[in-house]
């Protein structure tokens, strides 16, 4: 058999993260005012995926301490409210867990109100809750918060306008495209139907993926109750398939 | 594809200023090393207005054009840990911003050809239900820029000038990158 040295290659090939299609709300949503001055009004350009947006920080190490994901400890006292527990994984959409990387997380206290120079919403701040946590996630993707569940709370976009509780959500997952800003809610909400937000997201089962699930194996008995959420970021598509029970 | 439904974008809010910022965001690289450069500009609206509660993050390749990441077929960078790759910086009341990072190197496109030296940009916002994307390219980088595949895919010269960042006059070193979400001088915005 006779070789020959392979062809001399310009190219080389990276992983190629899907495009989702219908998944994200539409940037120009007139339910959503704040959009109307700030949704670009050009269509978006196709940027092909290369070294830049394959690659990304891959912030974990450093960027957390023990105690930045227990929201209930940052300060002389407990904050007011009902204690929770949130956690969940950090996965890509062919099944891979994300493991080393950071989460972060900020949110409103009790009382529906945010410690923030422009929230006016008039309920009372707690000295007890600055509302902002962090933390990485294991070796198989999860991350885990102690906080308190989060109020409601009234905002200007419309009459009688307000939004349910809700904790807004950072995550990095490995590569520029992964990148993922969202909010994470609770079971049962009766404003789900009025928040415009919440209602950006075309497709009601999406929707749905962003309400935790509440767990009473989660729940810490006479302290806390458990919620579960697992955050899937873009996968390459390769699907990573899980022996049958009982292979190995 | 039976692949796990990914989860859905939501807007960053009004409030991000509670968790997002770091205090040593901005900064890719620390404060005093050499051949340094900022990036700085204004975020602004449709209405010409500032956006003053966005947050502009940034990921690029070092001055040799490598990624610390496994997926760079190339193997690590050289030039120390203390080049981070990624910066972070809040908008302020006047919609500015500021990013101190060296400049990065060109980089093999998979295809064959090169890109010009760039930044990826992310832009979070109050009422932007997802964030948008840009690219930092630098004016005087006119041969590479000239040979970019992503400049070249954008017909309109006046659409491909706002990807490009261009020297401050009065300072050297300093780079000005305005963003305009809307509007007459809209900047490019990417689907990745």
């Amino acid at each position: 058999m006779t070789t020959h040295p392979p062809p001399a290659r310009a190219g080389f090939t990276l992983p190629s993260y899907e495009r989702p299609q219908g998944l994200h709300p539409p940037l120009d949503f007139p339910g959503y005012r704040s959009t109307a001055l700030r949704a670009p009004s050009q269509p978006l350009v196709l940027l092909p995926q290369r070294l830049t947006e394959v690659t990304g920080p891959l912030l974990g190490e450093g960027r957390a301490t023990p105690g930045d994901a227990d929201l209930t400890t940052q300060h002389a006292a407990e904050p007011v409210g009902e204690r929770i527990i949130v956690t969940g994984r950090v996965l890509d959409g062919d099944g891979r867990p994300i493991p080393d990387t950071l989460v972060e997380i900020w949110q409103a206290n009790a009382a529906g109100r945010y410690r923030h120079v422009v929230d006016d919403h008039p309920a009372p701040l707690d000295p007890n809750f600055t509302g902002a946590g962090r933390c990485v996630t294991d070796a198989t993707g999860r991350y885990r918060f102690v906080t308190i569940k989060p109020g409601a709370y009234p905002w200007g976009n419309h009459p009688n306008a307000w939004r349910p509780a809700h904790i807004h959500f950072s995550v990095f997952g490995r590569a520029f495209t992964q990148r993922l800003v969202t909010q994470m809610f609770f079971p049962g909400d009766p404003l789900f139907e009025y928040d415009p937000i919440f209602n950006s997201i075309p497709d009601p089962r999406a929707r749905a993926r962003l309400i935790s699930r509440f767990d009473l194996s989660l729940t810490q008995p006479d302290w806390a109750l458990g919620f579960e959420w697992d955050i899937v970021l873009r996968g390459t598509g390769a699907t990573v398939f899980e022996p049958p029970d009982g292979d190995r | 594809m039976t692949g796990l439904p990914l989860t859905p974008s939501q807007t960053v809010g009004p409030f991000l200023a509670i968790g997002l910022p770091w205090p040593d965001g901005p900064d890719v690289v620390p404060e005093g090393t050499p051949g340094a450069i900022t990036i700085t500009g204004r975020l602004i609206d449709g209405a010409g207005g500032p956006v003053p509660d966005g947050l502009i993050e940034t990921w690029q390749a070092g001055p040799d054009g490598r990624f610390d990441h496994p997926d760079d077929p190339r193997g690590r960078p050289g030039g120390g840990r203390a080049f981070r790759g990624f910066g972070r910086a809040a908008t302020g009341p006047d919609g500015s911003y500021r990013i101190l990072t060296l400049r990065p190197g060109a980089l093999p496109a998979p295809e064959g050809g090169t890109e010009a030296p760039h930044l990826d940009v992310s832009v979070f916002a109050r009422g932007l239900l997802h964030r948008v994307v840009t690219r930092v390219y630098f004016a005087d980088e006119t041969g590479a820029n000239a040979a970019d595949p992503v400049l070249a895919g954008i017909a309109d010269p006046a659409r491909r000038a706002t990807l490009i960042a261009t020297p401050d006059p009065g300072q050297a070193g300093v780079f000005r990158f305005d963003i305009r979400l809307q509007g007459g001088r809209e900047t490019v915005f990417f689907d990745v």
